[in-house]
């Protein structure tokens, strides 16, 4: 896989705390075998209730950096809530924090899922609604994100930066590598050796 | 020396396989549930990539989310939910796991039915690509919800890259009062710590109250961890648990049941036990709850009012702002007397027999107000063919509720099962989200299945203590 030291965008502002899955995707449009297609339906029913959504907002159209609250992605485990965005447009994501089942998946398709404090997010938004071609970058490398001349520091769990830095972010090969120790832990767990 | 780890930490170390070079543990999964939404691309990965599963019996699948619950006829009259209807058939097939179908008796909401099967055990680890799988910790297990790319890392490798969770000790204290349900218990504990501060733990309710709770009850409890940010939550094995296991026909039987039992409750937390953090909750004080927000964390006594926007921190005003706005509803208002159009008995939270019989006492001798449409939505075949047998189903209907097959049904509205418009729902389900139970603007009020079952009676979010006509329902 891809290392991702970087990613560079412009913005799109929805600094609003928590947004669980069912609101970035609904559940109907979970009736699918693929995740394609899953893009123009990212809070559809927020969009239809608010004509001013952000994703609905032209300025915003072809943003690739996403902010958001605190709480970001809480409730159901749906990888549809990530696939979503990534079919919109958005490669990274900055916010206040996030729920831990979204984070991992988010982890999983090379989305960097930053934190940074809330002052420092509504200077970037406020930066993004006065000039929404402003270029950003967030840069894992530095743990900043960037933009104009400015810059705020973001965090990102070890483990997570770790594995898109070094573009290890797809598990499965490396889980794979394991098989004899997968077989050795197995052969001693007690229900799987009928309790001897 | 006394082992000072806890349970959530002695399973874990049991089952690490090694360290990856990010610093995450490869954790051996015991036991992976799938179902028709979230697995199709997971086995759609392992064919682009070549590969096989691992441990084929150490999954198992059924279908839940997207099948009606009025007419199971094939094809489903929806195209879409027949096709993930084919696909898993066809993944389960060609991959040699074992499918609990619609026409096997065994079907039903995928946390219904592991704990059900016996399945569900103490001391292993549990995932299934769903959130809720929270609800099997309560038999003492480290379970917890995972997304698609993980469901093919369990699939082809039987673990999973994770992060060791700290553990967080939630002890109710005390006991509950009459009317006070499980349900209860947990939208309480989620009002009381927020919906964000289970983020990075794993929670460990103990205390009296759950030492006396029911399995049921504590798999109601376990389900609802990830409505406060947790995404494990369980109870340790005690004789409650070992007298639910015996018997169930995936538990282990005769002579290894025994040797079983002793590890098991040889796992649970000793008195010593060490935690991140710990918090003790009064549980005399818990009252019937209900949410008036848009997530469970934004709940009241059914006797309270709901709170003034002044009263939670400025950071939060919006938020609630919001809710209220969403919800129609105001501060100060009374949530008792607020009147439902319908009302919801069912889901992996409340859907199990216990549920149905408590809610059934409610509505004994009663009928189901002119306005509301209510619903009863058993969690499995076998929870359905046990009501049945109890008379659970005429009680209900004989009242005016809709009896129906097994499913996830309105919790998640992915089948037919919608609110329409603006409705409000008096739900026994897990989640207030806007637009959660199918209606984009539709409206739920979360409560237990004997405060929905009252709520259908009296058209409105009623104290169910006024109704109930016997002692303690189990």
């Amino acid at each position: 896989m891809r290392a991702i030291e970087q990613v560079a965008g412009t913005g799109v502002p929805l600094l609003l705390d928590d947004i669980d899955t069912d609101r970035i995707i609904p559940a109907r449009y979970l009736r699918c075998v693929t995740f394609d297609g899953l893009g123009e339906h990212a809070f559809e029913d927020d969009r239809r209730q608010d004509p001013d959504h952000p994703f609905d907002d032209p300025r915003f159209q072809g943003s690739s950096i996403l902010l958001v609250g605190r709480n970001f992605g809480c409730g159901s485990s749906r990888e549809h809530a990530p696939q979503s965005l990534i079919r919109w447009g958005i490669k990274a994501i900055v916010g206040e924090s996030f729920a831990e089942i979204f984070f991992g998946n988010c982890t999983s398709l090379g989305v960097p899922a930053v934190c940074a404090n809330r002052s420092a997010l509504e200077m970037l938004s406020d930066a993004v609604q006065e000039n929404p071609k402003q270029e950003m970058i967030v840069d894992l490398v530095a743990n900043q994100v960037q933009f104009s001349d400015e810059s705020i520091s973001c965090e990102i769990p070890k483990s997570a930066r770790s594995v898109l830095l070094s573009g290890q972010w797809d598990f499965l090969s490396q889980l794979l590598q394991a098989e004899d120790q997968i077989r050795e832990t197995a052969a001693q767990l007690p229900y799987l050796t009928n309790f001897a | 020396m006394s082992d000072r780890r806890n349970l959530f930490n002695k399973i874990w170390d049991l089952h690490e396989v090694g360290t990856l070079p990010s610093g995450q543990t490869q954790l051996l999964i015991g036991q992976h549930l799938i179902h028709e939404v979230t697995s199709p691309q997971a086995f759609a990965i392992l064919r682009e990539r070549g590969l096989n599963v691992m441990f084929s019996e150490r999954t198992l699948a059924t279908v839940d989310h997207i099948v009606p619950t009025i007419n199971q006829t094939r094809p489903f009259a929806d195209d879409l939910a027949e096709e993930m209807m084919t696909v898993i058939e066809r993944n389960c097939h060609e991959f040699g796991v074992m499918l609990l179908d619609l026409d096997d008796d065994r079907q039903g909401i995928v946390h219904v039915i592991g704990p059900e099967l016996g399945v569900t055990q103490p001391g292993i680890t549990l995932v299934c690509g769903d959130s809720h799988t929270s609800t099997h910790g309560a038999f003492g297990c480290i379970a917890l919800g995972i997304g698609t790319s993980q469901i093919a890392d369990v699939l082809a490798t039987q673990t999973l890259a994770l992060n060791r969770p700290k553990v967080r000790r939630i002890e109710v204290t005390g006991q509950l009062q009459l009317g006070v349900f499980a349900k209860d218990a947990i939208l309480h504990i989620i009002r009381t710590l927020g919906i964000r501060s289970g983020v990075g733990y794993a929670y460990e309710y103990a205390g009296s109250v759950f030492d006396d709770m029911s399995m049921e009850g504590r798999m109601t409890v376990c389900n609802m961890s990830i409505e406060g940010g947790a995404r494990c939550g369980y109870v340790n094995p005690d004789q409650t648990t070992i007298n639910d296991l015996r018997g169930r026909p995936r538990a282990p039987q005769g002579e290894v049941f025994d040797r079983a039992t002793e590890w098991w409750l040889s796992l649970a937390s000793g008195p010593d036990a060490e935690f991140d953090d710990h918090v003790v909750i009064d549980g005399t004080e818990i009252e019937p709850t209900v949410t008036w927000g848009i997530n469970p964390g934004q709940s009241v006594a059914v006797n309270e009012r709901i709170p003034a926007i002044s009263s939670f921190p400025q950071d939060e005003q919006s938020g609630v702002y919001e809710a209220l706005t969403f919800m129609d509803l105001t501060e100060d208002q009374p949530i008792r007397g607020l009147e439902i159009d319908v009302a919801f008995i069912g889901s992996c939270t409340n859907s199990r027999i216990s549920d149905l019989r408590q809610a059934a006492d409610i509505v004994k001798g009663n009928k189901v107000a002119d306005q509301v449409r209510a619903l009863v939505v058993p969690g499995s075949q076998q929870v359905q063919c046990q009501a049945e047998q109890e008379g659970l189903d005429r009680t209900f209907t004989e009242a005016g509720f809709e009896w129906r097959s097994a499913g996830c049904s309105m919790c998640l509205a992915m089948n037919p099962d919608k609110l329409v418009g603006r409705e409000i729902c008096a739900s026994s389900s897990n989640r207030n989200f806007k637009g959660r139970q199918g209606s984009p603007t539709g409206r739920t009020l979360l409560m237990s299945p004997a405060m929905a079952a009252a709520a259908a009676v009296n058209g409105c979010v009623t104290d169910v203590r006024e109704m109930l006509k016997s002692g303690p329902v189990l």
